[in-house]
């Protein structure tokens, strides 16, 4: 799992125009700079490099089963996602 | 020429506003007769007179307006061979392509996944416009400016590409600025964005006159004091598959050659890019000794109500009648026409005839020419570029020719500046566009 822990990161990183290592897991997404918009972006970057479905709705973030609190929840829910595929 | 003035504005910043004081006085004087009266920047009737401060573009003819006048001076051709996925799968394989287009070289990653190419075209050309303009739209000025732009077909390569995706590729999956990239106002938006411009802004879609009812309507705006500057024009990225694909089911392309007037004439070329303007209230452009390039004057706009693609003589006519009313502007005045000129077999003798109509005898004094022979027909984006032709012929007295013209048509007996540009002093010039659903709109601009 640590590489989809770091396929993520990458994702995340470049949209924030970031270096990896700046990225901590207990950071939120505003934290480390990504809006809205840049946040479905890497939701479907998500979904795109591990052929996953991400339930989330942009409409009411909170109530989607995808936790999305923190940089270290987005990697857990991620790879209970790509477990649950395998 | 914009990178030439822009070097020159520092040094000679005294002397322009000299200059330019000295070319309202004449141009009042010129309106002085026409309207009566014409104090400053106001005509007699309160109304603001209508500057045009910038001008930028991107077409088949060059990335810059410098280059653009010279391929026009020249007669040089911007048709060619479409490059672009499936093109073999095409009936039409030719059109006035923006070659080797790298958004790369204008705009970072970021930009690039939020822009279609009708709207990277835009903001290139709203570059060169605005520096060439001077203006810096801060407090005030920003709350009195917008934008009116026109498209036909908006984020076309956006929509066609997702198609693939979904239809062709088989994915249920899209990138999320699908739509924010491919809606017709994102051009529109993202030029507010980039200059806050917070005024009045919008997108006009009537097909082949979108730009110029969207320019229509931003002189129309600063006329009435509704702005103080418009960023208006228009923009088209229409060359992909299925762009072409959808043009070639109607049967009016040619697979050759854009011929407008020409007795051998066999269809339209599409072309693709954007021409901007900034339209500036006068006062506004003298006050801060701003360069004016030309005045915008008059504008007319009509429907046939008749067919969805046939055009009308009658509806022509009036629309080029009326915009020269409008201008209080005497048929006899008017020495240049950018014919709408599609190359078509209808539109060709429409026009025709709905011009020998309007100007009687002087018909066969004045000159009228289809640049579409050489960038090609950017649908939306046509006026725009064609615009630039208007003031080619207003500022440097140089008249774009119609090339590719090969045989005279007795349908189509006008002076056409066939194959090469001619030097000819006019003061007045009228711009036609005339839609596919009977819309139309004329433009009509005086030297300064």
């Amino acid at each position: 799992m640590t590489e989809v822990r770091d396929r993520i990161i990458q994702i995340i990183a470049e949209q924030a125009m970031l270096d990896p290592a700046q990225l901590k897991p207990e950071m939120s997404i505003q934290e480390i700079g990504i809006d809205s918009l840049g946040l479905v972006e890497s939701i479907f970057a998500i979904e795109e490099e591990f052929d996953i479905s991400v339930p989330f709705n942009a409409n009411e973030p909170e109530k989607s089963d995808f936790d999305i609190s923190s940089l270290g929840s987005i990697i857990a829910a991620v790879e209970k996602l790509v477990s649950e595929k395998a | 020429m914009s990178a030439k003035r822009k070097g020159e504005k520092p040094a000679k910043s005294g002397a322009k506003t000299k200059k330019v004081t000295g070319k309202v006085k004449s141009a009042t004087k010129a309106a002085r007769t026409l309207l009566g009266r014409v104090i400053m920047g106001r005509h007699a009737n309160g109304m603001r007179r209508v500057a045009i401060t910038g001008m930028g573009t991107i077409n088949a003819l060059g990335r810059d307006v410098r280059s653009t006048f010279e391929a026009m001076r020249e007669g040089r051709c911007g048709i060619g061979p479409l490059d672009f996925r499936d093109v073999d799968r095409l009936a039409v394989k030719i059109g006035g392509q923006v070659r080797d287009w790298e958004p790369e070289t204008y705009f970072n990653r970021q930009q690039i996944v939020l822009y279609d190419k009708f709207t990277q075209f835009t903001l290139l050309a709203a570059r060169e416009a605005v520096e060439q303009s001077g203006l810096v739209f801060e407090g005030e000025l920003g709350l009195h400016s917008g934008v009116v732009l026109g498209t036909a077909a908006g984020g076309m390569n956006t929509w066609d590409e997702n198609y693939r995706t979904v239809y062709e590729e088989g994915k249920n999956r899209v990138h999320p600025f699908v739509v924010p990239k491919l809606m017709n106002n994102a051009a529109c938006s993202h030029l507010s964005m980039e200059y806050g411009l917070l005024g009045p802004s919008f997108t006009v879609a009537t097909a082949c006159a979108s730009s110029n009812h969207a320019m229509g309507m931003a002189f129309n705006m600063v006329r009435s004091g509704a702005a103080t500057v418009m960023l208006t024009g228009g923009s088209e990225a229409m060359l992909c598959f299925g762009g072409v694909k959808a043009w070639e089911g109607l049967r009016v392309m040619s697979k050759d050659a854009c011929r407008p007037f020409s007795a051998t004439r066999n269809g339209m070329v599409q072309g693709e890019g954007a021409g901007i303007f900034v339209f500036e209230d006068w006062e506004h452009a003298v006050a801060r000794g701003a360069d004016i390039l030309a005045e915008v004057v008059g504008f007319s706009m009509s429907a046939d109500a008749q067919d969805i693609v046939m055009p009308s003589p009658q509806g022509a006519e009036r629309t080029i009648t009326n915009a020269m009313l409008d201008a209080h502007m005497r048929p006899e005045e008017v020495g240049y026409i950018n014919a709408h000129g599609t190359g078509t077999a209808a539109n060709d003798k429409t026009e025709c005839a709905a011009v020998a109509h309007a100007f009687g005898h002087h018909a066969d004094r004045l000159m009228i020419s289809s640049t579409k022979s050489m960038h090609g027909h950017l649908i939306g984006g046509t006026g725009a570029v064609e615009l630039l032709a208007c003031i080619m012929a207003l500022r440097d007295g140089v008249i774009a020719p119609t090339i590719g013209y090969e045989e005279p048509d007795p349908e189509c007996a006008l002076d056409v500046v066939p194959n090469e540009a001619r030097e000819a002093k006019v003061d007045a010039v009228l711009s036609n566009a005339f839609a596919f659903g009977g819309l139309n709109a004329v433009i009509a601009l005086r030297k300064v």
